[in-house]
């Protein structure tokens, strides 16, 4: 019983810094519409600048204040990235802005790393609660109950100055409606500036209060936006209280969750998650959703399917891969079919993303499912890779079922939170199960059967079912289902009133793509030999945005190109730098803000121009945010 | 016989504000009534209703005699209700061909077919559907493209593939320039009269509503306030006094009504 409470007690300080930062997060969405990735950057950006500031100024007033000169420097910072990058992009897609701000993140990560170094830091003990307290016979740090009841102030300092403040008024009326607040002559640029820097500060405030808890380290960004983005989704994406709640609530399931499951603790959360989303899916304090911004519409070009000339330039195409393994070497070879194995996962996201209009952050999950599976076959039942290729990938489409049902109850920015924080359960699964999943350490010794032994015989299986996988899910896109499933997409209203089930055939298409992700983790599997947590892990989820995003977010094929261009760059570049991250994260940036449509889209656009010069009249009122031009293609 | 559409004692509020209350009215096939009010007076509020986009707080909606409440959409569509939309909503990312053969692969169950390429499929039908409304020379285009008042005419041959046996048109010329507005009621005054199709319709312009209409009912803050043929509703004073009487310029002074 003792026991309990005091554990109790250690949720509730734990769930201090996590409310700061979903407050801030929060309070940035309801009044911007933005889901700032970097928000977890910011974090861990407060608690690296206040380790410096408090590392050189020792003694209360050193710590206090320089814990306080932290969460301004990293606002500042905020502000400055605002006004740098976010504006340009406040009329973008939300996945652009998602995309931006994890770019972000990425750069953070290298940098931080290049000031502070990789090995983690330990903060100063906060002076006054250095020590312990008794509750029941158990030590409890007195800094815990510190974070306790600053949780409780924090919020109603905010409600004093949404409340109490002209400032905190006008932002709460730019919550409920935005257009009246323009309508009011308010200078918008400076309200958004202030707000997403108070985001900002709270946030470096929930970073900068961890340094007597936990080490600094550079990995702090990802564990902490996952976790806020599950708070938001459960307390309610724009309101503070609901992130108040949803954070104690959280906090306090990962205490009781070590308990109770403690190998997979992350289960209970999820099972936390899944009953808010069925009962209120918009969260317990939030509001239901508009209509959605649509994740893609930057073109109006009808896609065709391709004309015999592209088919057969496809087929020279795939001729001259399967002619590689004669000229070219083991490693190229072994490079080629990793770049295959992306482009299936690309095509995979692709059709979940630009047909579906889903955009998923945590598509890695049914990559990874899809290489244990074929593990636990080749492991447990000491399948040959044969049975192994075919049964794998069931297991991404098994979780794809699971998970997808939920995601799709959903859409937008919290469609793409919530597969996200799926993923990462996935990955805490791997990750914590030792028993089964080995853990860290993975799972070694998946070989491919005799005859695909060799780099020349496994690049030409890939090469068959990579080529029939795309060219499935093209079938797909021009069948049928895939019209209804852009129908979906490009008008909820509309597909609902001419009888199209849109949950139901946005589940299909969820369960299509992790299906077809499962079957390029098996095939990864096979190719590297073993399988890893990092397989599921969100830098392989945002790998496959990025492919998709470089070939062009509109276009069909852009996934197959961009995903060929992106894996040979990133090797490439992998071997040249050690900062990856920060030139990832800077491409992703350019690309988001300079290049939205792509390398195929940049194509299309190019041969149209060509083609005939823009025609004058046509485009309606509510094309007015497209890029209008004529006639379909591709 | 039942009538087509049977409403009885309709009811929705948003938060204490009631946008609609006790609306009761009845439709025969073939015929067309006109839904008439000030902005704001729960005419959208009454369509979305109808078709099952929201649920009403209280009321009954039969449809050939059968309960329809509680249906989503979809499901009323599959019996043969069509709708228009205020704001137009179609699939910008189609041509004109393609946004009506979802509606007909749709009508046909074959939504959830996996092979065959969906912009071959119920061609001739689809063309059929957009010559009706004049749109055949544009089937090609894209329809994120097209002019407002083409998306109208396009939004009619889409609520017209499922061979609907009533028509709910919210506004269905709003946006549309004058000539535009008669063309388009007539038209489909001329399909429903041929087809035996009830529509109900709601509109702005008062000669469209008075040319096409067999019965006109009145909306006001969410009431039915006169039922009757145009010539009954144009003589009702009550009519008279909310708009008709001074002018045409009704809009912005009930809004402020409304909005109170
Ligand atoms: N989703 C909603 N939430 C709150 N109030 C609404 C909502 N939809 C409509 N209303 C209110 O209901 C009333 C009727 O609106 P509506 O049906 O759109 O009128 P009309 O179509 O006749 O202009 C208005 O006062 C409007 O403000
Ligand atoms: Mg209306």
């Amino acid at each position: 019983m003792e026991f309990l409470l005091v554990q109790a007690l250690s949720g509730l300080a734990s769930a201090a810094s996590l409310f700061l930062v979903a407050s801030g997060l929060s309070i940035i969405f309801g009044v911007m519409r933005i889901v700032n990735f970097a928000h977890g950057a910011f974090y861990m950006l407060g608690a690296y600048v206040a380790f410096t500031l408090t590392d050189r100024f020792a003694g209360p007033l050193g710590f206090w204040g320089g814990i306080l000169v932290a969460c301004l420097v990293v606002a500042a910072v905020g502000a400055l990235m605002e006004m740098l990058l976010l504006r340009r992009i406040y009329h973008a897609p939300e996945l652009f802005q998602l995309l931006a701000t994890f770019g972000v993140t990425l750069m953070v990560e290298d940098i931080v790393v290049l000031i502070w170094g990789a090995e983690d830091l330990m903060g100063p003990r906060a002076p006054g609660f250095t020590g312990a307290v008794t509750v029941f016979g158990r030590l409890v740090p007195s800094y815990d109950f510190l974070l306790i009841a600053l949780g409780p102030i924090v919020l109603g300092l905010l409600w004093l100055l949404f409340h109490g403040t002209r400032w905190g008024v006008l932002v709460r009326a730019a919550t409920q409606d935005r257009d009246m607040v323009a309508s009011l002559g308010v200078n918008q640029k400076w309200l958004f500036t202030s707000v997403f820097a108070l985001g900002v500060f709270l946030a470096a405030l929930g970073g900068a209060l961890q340094i007597p808890r936990t080490t600094v380290s550079h990995a702090m960004d990802l564990s902490i936006i996952v976790e806020v983005f599950v708070v938001v989704v459960i307390g309610g994406l724009g309101s503070v209280t609901g992130a108040f709640v949803a954070a104690i609530l959280v906090s306090e399931l990962n205490a009781f969750g070590i308990l109770v499951l403690p190998k997979i603790s992350m289960v209970m959360v999820f099972l936390v998650m899944a009953v808010v989303l069925v009962v209120r899916p918009w969260g317990l304090f939030g509001k239901p959703e508009g209509t959605p911004r649509a994740a893609a519409g930057l073109s109006i070009r009808p896609w065709r399917p391709m004309s015999a000339l592209e088919r057969m330039g496809v087929a020279v195409a795939i001729l001259v891969a399967a002619s590689l393994p004669v000229f070219a070497g083991n490693y190229a070879l072994s490079v080629g079919t990793e770049i295959l194995v992306f482009v299936l996962f690309a095509a995979s996201l692709h059709f979940l993303m630009t047909v579906g209009g889903l955009a998923s952050f945590g598509h890695a999950a049914y990559f990874g499912l899809g290489a244990y599976g074929a593990a636990f076959m080749v492991k447990f039942l000491g399948a040959p890779m044969e049975l192994a290729l075919l049964v794998g990938p069931l297991l991404g489409l098994a979780g794809a079922v699971l998970f997808g049902w939920f995601c799709v109850r959903l859409s937008g920015v919290y469609f793409a939170m919530l597969t996200l924080a799926f993923a990462q359960i996935a990955w805490s699964v791997a990750f914590q199960w030792v028993e089964v999943t080995g853990g860290d350490n993975g799972m070694l010794g998946i070989w491919p059967s005799k005859w695909a032994s060799s780099p020349q015989g496994f690049f030409w299986l890939t090469l068959a079912i990579v080529v029939i996988g795309v060219g499935v899910l093209r079938m797909l896109v021009f069948s049928p289902f895939g019209y209804g499933l852009r129908a979906a997409r490009d008008s909820t209203l509309r597909s609902e009133a001419i009888g199209i089930d849109r949950k139901s055939t946005q589940w299909a298409a969820f369960i299509v793509a992790g299906t077809f992700a499962g079957i390029a983790g098996a095939l990864f599997a096979f190719l590297k030999g073993s399988v890893f947590p990092e397989n599921l892990a969100i830098p392989t989820s945002v790998d496959g945005l990025v492919m998709v995003l470089l070939g062009g977010i509109e276009t069909v094929s852009g996934a197959v190109i961009g995903a060929i261009v992106y894996k040979a760059l990133a090797i490439w570049l992998m071997s040249k730098t050690e900062l990856s991250k920060l030139v990832l994260g800077g491409v992703i940036v350019v690309l988001v803000v300079a290049f939205p449509k792509g390398i195929v889209g940049f194509l299309e656009d190019l041969r149209h121009r060509r083609r005939r010069p823009p025609a004058p009249d046509g485009a309606g009122p509510e094309a007015a945010g497209y890029v209008a031009k004529v006639e379909a293609a591709e | 016989m039942s009538a087509l559409l049977q409403v009885e004692g309709l009811a929705k509020s948003y938060g204490g504000v009631h946008a609609v209350r006790g609306v009761s009215f009845a439709l025969d096939a073939g015929t067309i009534l006109a839904l008439i009010g000030p902005n704001g007076a729960g005419k959208s509020t009454c369509f979305n209703m109808l078709n099952g986009q929201i649920r009403p707080n209280a009321g009954s909606i039969k449809l050939e005699g059968q309960e329809i409440v509680g249906l989503p959409p979809r499901a009323v569509w599959r019996r043969g209700v069509g709708r228009t939309f205020q704001i137009t909503a179609t699939f910008p990312s189609m041509t004109v061909r393609e946004n009506v053969q979802v509606a007909l692969l749709s009508f046909h169950h074959k939504l959830w077919a996996m092979v065959g390429y969906a912009g071959a499929a119920h061609r001739p039908e689809a063309d059929r559907l957009l010559a009706l409304v004049g749109m055949e020379a544009q089937a090609e285009r894209p329809c994120g493209e097209l002019a407002y008042g083409d998306l109208k005419r396009l939004e009619l041959a889409i609520a017209l593939a499922n061979n609907p046996k009533l028509l709910l048109m919210d506004e269905p010329t709003a946006g549309m320039a004058p000539k535009e507005r008669v063309d388009l009621m007539r038209l489909t005054a001329k399909i429903a009269r041929e087809k035996g199709i009830g529509v109900l319709f709601t509109e702005h312009d008062m000669d469209v509503v008075f040319e096409h209409a067999d019965a006109v009912m009145v909306l006001n803050r969410g009431e039915l306030i006169a039922t009757g043929t145009p010539e009954q509703v144009r003589r009702d004073p009550q009519v008279r006094a909310i708009y008709l009487g001074e002018g045409l310029l009704y809009d912005a002074k009930h809004r402020e009504g409304s909005a109170a």
